[in-house]
């Protein structure tokens, strides 16, 4: 079960605009799907080891270089973005 | 010409032997999806321009006697959520509903090297989330074999170009059985490759740890020379992994094959599981030891799924922020006085469709403080188990064998108004995501006309010998 002041919460903390209608909805949508993940509850894990590659464990590193491959992507790149200034993405100011 | 019976193989030897040529080749795919797309909806972009500038290409080579790579002029589509440089590239979703891959997927590189011909992107479930192709918002594809069901999903639309012979084979991508399923329901071979055995470079992230790019074809041999294709280490992938890829030769005398008991149970078609044991009664008239084994964890596999994947999309699609691109209410509130959280909130909310805000909520909550040891922590333990216990079975057997579905393809609005009902549906091919492994899906017959699919599981890396043994069946 999941509260709808936690539903409300939760689309905050995703960043995402829902309405009243769809709060309502998710709300029992999540409680439904919450209540099947209690299954998991049966499982004892006590002597479980976390792991969270499924088939190795090794750093891959790379030199610390500057990847200059291209000024063509950097442009495409910039110019994906909806709003821009010169070589710069604009945006709305944080308040 | 009979395009059913076109293969890889013998595309190839008709362009040598100049029965016909690339160009006339690509242009009959052309017609064909020009003429029937608008009743499958398999294709969510055609790019006539460069399959035809491609195939022109590969005449003048053809031309000038220069080697031709065994892919060369084999027209194949590629799943909207894989980059293709310069062509849209939407993942299904209205929030890149105009957005153009700025470069290519390393996949999509190396079909170009080996000169496959790229027809198109094909429709999917949005950022690969369903199993169904219904929650693509630019409408659902549909089953070759009965238009009022699905293809499966979520690369529906890349199964049901192969299907519908509007491409010879088609890039999927499997986080939890999305190449498998779509390939039983659609008659299809589809390989969902051992994580990390293929570069998931310009792959648009769905949940990272499981995700992996693979073949939908009509043949094995054909899934054979695709995956020889794409597969191996990429720079750009620091998950990817270098390993022997070798034809394996098998002798079915010598081979164990495991059943696992947790796989037939109540909710499995009826008519599924017969169809299923037949055909692994098959097997052990060739000679193969079958033995009844047992992997405990399976009934929880798919409540781990369902935290797990949908905790990394939600990180995932945090980058969905309408400013660097995609759908943005940004311009719509340049002259108004507002912050950015409200660029965030409208883009998203407005941007997202109601599956993948779902997962989004979901993902989010599991990781929220007081909730993360609970949810997040619990099942990335039951994740170990579920490897555990696929370890532990091939100490006993060499390969184990269920259905890929419990049932054939569903019908269109059966499932979509009931989440948890669709979710169900990956029952016998998430497990195999969260313990990495590789699995093919082959055709074993059908069920009231409807095509059902034969789940091979093998060890990492053991592709090889799992396309061999998938053979065995085709032949015999």
């Amino acid at each position: 079960m999941i509260s709808k002041k936690e539903v409300e919460h939760i689309a905050k903390l995703a960043r995402l605009g829902l309405d009243e209608k769809e709060l309502e909805k998710m709300e029992k949508e999540l409680s439904l799907i919450l209540d099947y993940i209690e299954k998991l509850n049966e499982v004892d894990v006590s002597k479980v080891k976390i792991t969270s590659q499924s088939l190795r464990n090794e750093n891959t590193m790379r030199e610390d270089v500057e990847n200059s491959q291209s000024k063509k992507l950097n442009s495409k790149l910039l110019d994906s973005a909806p709003s821009k200034k010169e070589n710069y993405i604009k945006t709305k100011p944080i308040f | 010409m009979d395009l059913k019976a076109l293969t890889i193989e013998k595309i190839h030897q008709s362009l040598l032997k100049k029965e016909f040529s690339a160009q006339e080749l690509v242009q009959l795919y052309l017609d064909k999806i020009e003429k029937e797309n608008s009743k499958l909806n398999c294709y969510l972009t055609v790019c006539p321009e460069l399959a035809l500038s491609q195939a022109k290409l590969i005449d003048e080579m053809i031309l000038t006697k220069r080697e031709l790579p065994i892919l060369a002029g084999v027209p194949a589509s590629i799943k909207d959520n894989i980059l293709v440089e310069n062509v849209k590239c939407t993942a299904g979703s209205k929030i890149l509903e105009n957005y153009f891959a700025p470069y290519d997927a390393t996949v999509t590189e190396r079909l170009k090297k080996n000169e496959a011909i790229i027809l198109g992107k094909t429709n999917l479930d949005e950022f690969a989330m369903g199993s169904s192709t219904e929650n693509s918002a630019f409408g659902p594809s549909r089953n070759p074999y009965d238009l009022n069901r699905v293809p499966g999903g979520s690369s529906g639309g890349s199964a049901t170009a192969v299907a519908a012979d509007l491409a010879v084979f088609s890039l999927g991508s499997d986080t939890g059985g999305s190449i498998r399923q779509p390939a039983s329901f659609c008659g299809l071979v589809g390989l969902k490759p051992t994580y990390g055995a293929v570069s998931r470079y310009g792959l648009i992230a769905f949940a990272s740890s499981l995700d992996q790019i693979g073949p939908l074809t009509k043949t094995i041999e054909d899934c054979r020379i695709v995956f020889e294709a794409i597969s191996g280490w990429d720079e750009k992938d620091s998950t990817s992994v270098k390993f022997n890829q070798e034809n394996e030769k098998l002798e079915i005398e010598n081979l164990r094959i495991g059943v696992p008991r947790e796989y037939f149970v109540k909710g499995i078609d009826v008519e599924v599981e017969n169809l299923i044991k037949k055909a692994i009664k098959k097997y052990e008239e060739m000679g193969a030891k079958i033995e009844e084994i047992s992997l405990p964890h399976t009934e929880y596999s798919l409540a781990c799924y369902y935290i797990l994947a949908p905790s990394e999309a939600s990180a995932n699609l945090a980058r969905y922020d309408g400013i660097k691109y995609g759908y943005s209410r940004l311009t719509n509130l340049e002259n108004q006085k507002s912050n950015l959280l409200e660029v965030y909130l409208e883009s998203r909310g407005e941007g997202f469709g109601p599956e993948v805000r779902r997962r989004i909520m979901l993902g989010t909550f599991a990781l929220s403080s007081g909730y993360y040891d609970a949810y997040y922590l619990k099942a990335q333990k039951v994740k170990a188990l579920i490897k555990e216990d696929f370890e532990k079975a091939f100490e006993k057997v060499d390969f184990i064998f269920t259905p890929t579905c419990p049932t054939p393809a569903f019908a269109i609005g059966e499932k979509s108004q009931d989440p948890l009902k669709m979710y169900l549906s990956d029952i016998f091919t998430a497990p195999v995501n969260l313990a990495g492994l590789p699995a093919i899906s082959i055709p074993a017959g059908k069920v009231k006309n409807l095509p059902v699919g034969l789940q091979i599981i093998g060890p990492a890396f053991q592709e090889g010998k799992i396309i061999e043994i998938a053979k065995k069946y085709a032949t015999n």
